[in-house]
């Protein structure tokens, strides 16, 4: 019984393990298939290689999940992000397209400044239906989710607005410190976001609302106030993310930038550890959750596996890595092992069985 | 009582879950055509009772018959088909089916596969006829008020032959005009010769309908009397029990007089305030130090007091002054910034926050009056939660777990920190010693004392009446929603004096005495 065993326990305790593992198995096994897969090489001063990829690729799916993290800790749900990104990169673009010189830096900013003005009010709308008019979460986020399309399609009047703007190009593919600027604005987003939860007691008092409201409410929280919040935190990462979206391809499609996001961002945070059900929230797990999802992505492409089917083996992939994590499921399998120890839990279960 | 053979028998039932003897070799009979009252303190198991007896939980021991051979429903719709049928304390209809549809649900008289919606509704009127109530079928249950409601879920009670109907606190969310149209049908069923067994915390409703009056006890069974033999005074006797006190007593000190206490300002000071449907209109006066006891039984309206003095629900009518100040205590926000704690009864639902640490559900209160923004420093958190884990002895003494880990009585006092923290001029304790070991109680108790040495005002509720006699100054008696006396807490008042307060609900001469 050895420290070095106690160490091993406690890092495969540790709720980020399996997320790693995950991460590094698939790398591996991408690596076996395909073994230039890790290589990284320098071009014009830039890294650039599978990896560098993954991380570029997977900045728009980890701002918007951060934003999604602190809408599920709440106990909500955010199905509308998916449609900010359309809307935001929309506003942005048409704004550029009408300009007299697409590459003034300052007109950029002011197109962002505009998507993200948009982005609070959208934020606010889902946040109020929320929060003071009380419809559920799942529902009053749809409307924005179906309508949000529509409003984009309205924005572009149907048409994919194509730009030619150096400075907005550069949000999705340009560099910084040889590293794509797109990641130090994911990196950025974490820090932020991050700061602003556990820096403040903010983190502590959403978690406090998503793990049981009513008390929270006794305790002399206004957790109105908090639940809109993370709504327009959420739809604002949606919007920066949209920028990235559309700044990739230089072209605004309303139908078609930021769809089936929402889902990747919950499975993102769902993976990385934070309960549908509310409460404890995980930031770092969930930008793991991004990365595996994203080398996921990469790695269908990678393997040719044909994109019809390509859906299919994603959904065979998370299902596995959704149980490994599942702590019920994982004592099932160590049982069954001759000699494995009992589970400790075992006495608390039997008490909560106890009718009230 | 007019058959001399039970219809129902229920012979020598155990039941227990893990951790807990919920039934102990407990008889009980029920006649046709009597109105039979389950009476007894929360957790005595009544419900348990219930629940065994239509199947939902299986027996452990024991043999129930029905008209004389032995029955063992698999469940409630069993029970039902066999003449069993149970009406809920919360109306389980479908609001937006018709009432008609609600009746009939699941058993519509069918031709040809297809339902007999013409059949459907005049059986229906047929029906609630015989319940003399003239209500359109066609229109959504929601439409009516929940008096009609239960009336309705009667109804579709009675239709499948009932021989046994069990009314599960059928009254709690009545007015009294709506209780007496209850009764009425309830007597007609019962000369129609249908065995009623009827559970309520109301002792008026008890006296005012049941025949005859079952007692349980923790567990096990205290006794059957017709109501005639049993007064209102011996039933509360029965029903909270004598228990001896294995507390050690709190050490006799020089309890400050409550003239004394009441020389200066209140702290608080209500007048007339009320909810409908909670509480009645009730006045009361806390001074700092002082410990005010709220007795009276499970439902009497104890809670509902607590909650309209903390904001948790807001009051339709009545003033309150917080300091010689008149305000408003309409949400649990103003009534903390007001100086005001509150833990509630209910721990798990409305107390701690599982997820979160000992140490985050212990400064949560004090963060949310300060404001997510001016976070506390961590080294004034150590102190603090160090300070209180100390001295309220809780165990484990590590902030960092999580709270759900923690026993009942530790959780109870993490919530007491919670509030302590704050530093709150008056505390409302609802039940603070319910469920949890008996150190930890008396450990509670202990605390209650310094505190209102210290100069808190406190507002003490529990079911245990030793518990507020040992310490109030002061003791208000809650019946029936209604504050029926305030008592000054010396030598002349004892247990007897407070139940027989409680049994007869005599008015405010005790107090002057």
């Amino acid at each position: 019984m050895s420290d070095a065993k106690n160490r091993f326990q406690a890092m495969v305790g540790h709720r980020l393990f399996w997320p790693v593992a995950v991460l590094v198995v698939m790398l591996a096994a991408n690596t076996l298939y395909r073994p230039g897969f890790l290589t990284i090489e320098v071009k014009d001063g830039h890294l650039y290689g599978t990896p560098i990829d993954i991380l570029r690729l997977s900045a728009p799916l980890i701002l918007v999940a951060l934003g999604m993290t602190l809408v599920i800790s709440t106990g909500g749900i955010d199905l509308s992000v998916g449609s900010v990104c359309a809307i935001s990169g929309a506003i942005a673009c048409l704004y550029i397209s009408k300009a007299p010189d697409q590459n003034a830096l300052g007109m950029v900013l002011t197109a962002l400044a505009m998507a993200i003005g948009a982005a609070l009010v959208l934020g606010a709308w889902n946040g109020i239906l929320v929060s003071v008019i009380g419809i559920q979460p799942i529902i009053a986020t749809l409307i924005l989710m179906v309508a949000g399309r529509g409003l984009a399609q309205l924005i572009t009047e149907g048409q994919i607005i194509t730009i030619n703007s150096g400075p907005y190009r550069a949000i999705g593919l340009g560099h910084f410190l040889t590293l794509p600027l797109a990641i130090f604005i994911a990196l950025a987003a974490a820090l932020l976001v991050a700061a602003f939860t556990r820096r403040t007691a903010l983190g502590m008092i959403i978690e406090s609302v998503g793990g049981n409201r009513e008390a929270s409410r006794l305790a002399g929280i206004r957790s109105g106030r908090v639940v809109f919040l993370v709504y327009v935190v959420s739809a604002v990462c949606a919007a920066i993310a949209g920028f990235m979206m559309t700044a990739n391809v230089s072209s605004a499609d309303g139908n078609s930038a930021g769809l089936w996001v929402e889902l990747d961002a919950i499975l993102a945070v769902v993976i990385g550890g934070t309960s549908l059900a509310g409460g404890r929230f995980f930031l770092s797990g969930t930008i793991l959750g991004a990365l595996i999802i994203q080398t996921l992505t990469t790695t269908v492409y990678a393997m040719n596996i044909s994109p019809q089917t390509a859906l299919l083996f994603k959904a065979v992939v998370v299902i596995v890595v959704c149980l490994v994590q599942a702590p019920a499921f994982r004592a099932r399998f160590s049982r069954r092992r001759p000699g494995a120890a009992p589970p400790e839990a075992s006495p608390q279960r039997q008490k909560e069985q106890v009718p009230a | 009582m007019t058959d001399s053979r039970p219809v129902l028998t229920m012979t020598g039932i155990s039941k227990s879950f893990p951790g807990v003897r919920a039934l102990h070799n407990v008889d009980f009979r029920l006649f046709p055509g009597e109105v039979h009252a389950l009476m007894g303190e929360n957790g005595a198991g009544k419900s348990t009772l219930i629940k065994v007896l239509t199947g939902v939980y299986g027996i452990d021991d024991g043999i129930i018959t029905l008209g004389g051979e032995q029955v063992a429903f698999s469940g409630p719709m069993q029970a039902a088909a066999a003449g069993v049928s149970t009406v809920y304390q919360e109306v389980n209809l479908c609001p937006n089916l018709s009432v008609a549809e609600n009746i009939f649900i699941g058993r519509e008289p069918r031709r040809f596969g297809a339902v007999r919606w013409g059949e459907v509704r005049r059986r229906a009127r047929q029906l609630l006829a015989r319940l003399d109530l003239d209500i359109d079928v066609t229109a959504p249950v929601a439409s009516y008020s929940l008096a009609v409601q239960q009336m309705i879920a009667i109804a579709r009670a009675i239709d499948v032959q009932a021989r046994v109907l069990i009314l599960d606190e059928p009254t709690s969310s009545l007015d009294a005009g709506e209780v007496e149209q209850l009764f009425r049908i309830m007597r007609q069923l019962r000369d129609e010769g249908i065995a009623i067994l009827f559970v309520t915390h109301f002792l008026d409703q008890v006296y005012g309908i049941a025949d005859r009056i079952t007692v349980l006890r923790n567990g096990t069974l205290v006794g059957e009397h017709p109501t005639a033999e049993l007064p209102q005074l011996a039933l509360v006797e029965k029903m909270i029990g004598k228990e001896l006190d294995v507390l050690e007593r709190i050490e006799e000190h020089p309890r400050r007089e409550l003239a004394a206490l009441e020389g200066g300002t209140p702290f608080v000071e209500v007048s007339d305030l009320s909810r409908k449907g909670a509480v009645a209109p009730f006045s009361l006066t806390i001074h700092a130090g002082e410990v005010v006891g709220l007795a009276g039984l499970l439902g009497s309206g104890r809670t509902e007091v607590a909650r309209l003095l903390f904001g948790a629900d807001r009051a339709d009518r009545g003033q309150v002054a917080v300091g010689g100040k008149p305000t408003g205590l309409r949400t649990p926000v103003q009534a903390i910034d007001r100086g005001i704690g509150f833990c509630s009864e209910n721990r798990r639902a409305e107390g701690i926050i599982a997820d979160l640490s000992v140490r985050e559900n212990m400064i949560l209160a004090m963060q949310a009056a300060r404001g997510w923004l001016r976070p506390i420093p961590r080294r004034r958190q150590d102190e603090l939660v160090d300070k209180y884990i100390k001295a309220l002895s809780i165990r484990p003494a590590n902030p960092d777990v999580p709270v759900r880990n923690l026993s009942g009585g530790n959780q109870q006092k993490v919530l007491l920190a919670r509030w302590l923290i704050t530093e709150p001029r008056l505390l409302i304790l609802d039940e603070p010693t319910r469920g949890i070991d008996i150190g930890a109680k008396a450990e509670i108790q202990k605390l209650v004392v310094q505190l209102s040495d210290g100069g808190m005002a406190v507002l003490f509720i529990s079911a245990e009446l030793e518990e507020v006699l040992r310490l109030s100054h002061k003791i208000a008696v809650m019946r029936d929603r209604e504050l029926v006396a305030q008592l000054t807490n010396d030598d002349a008042v004892d247990a007897d004096r407070v139940m027989q307060t409680i049994a007869s609900g005599s008015q405010r001469e005790e107090a002057n005495q």
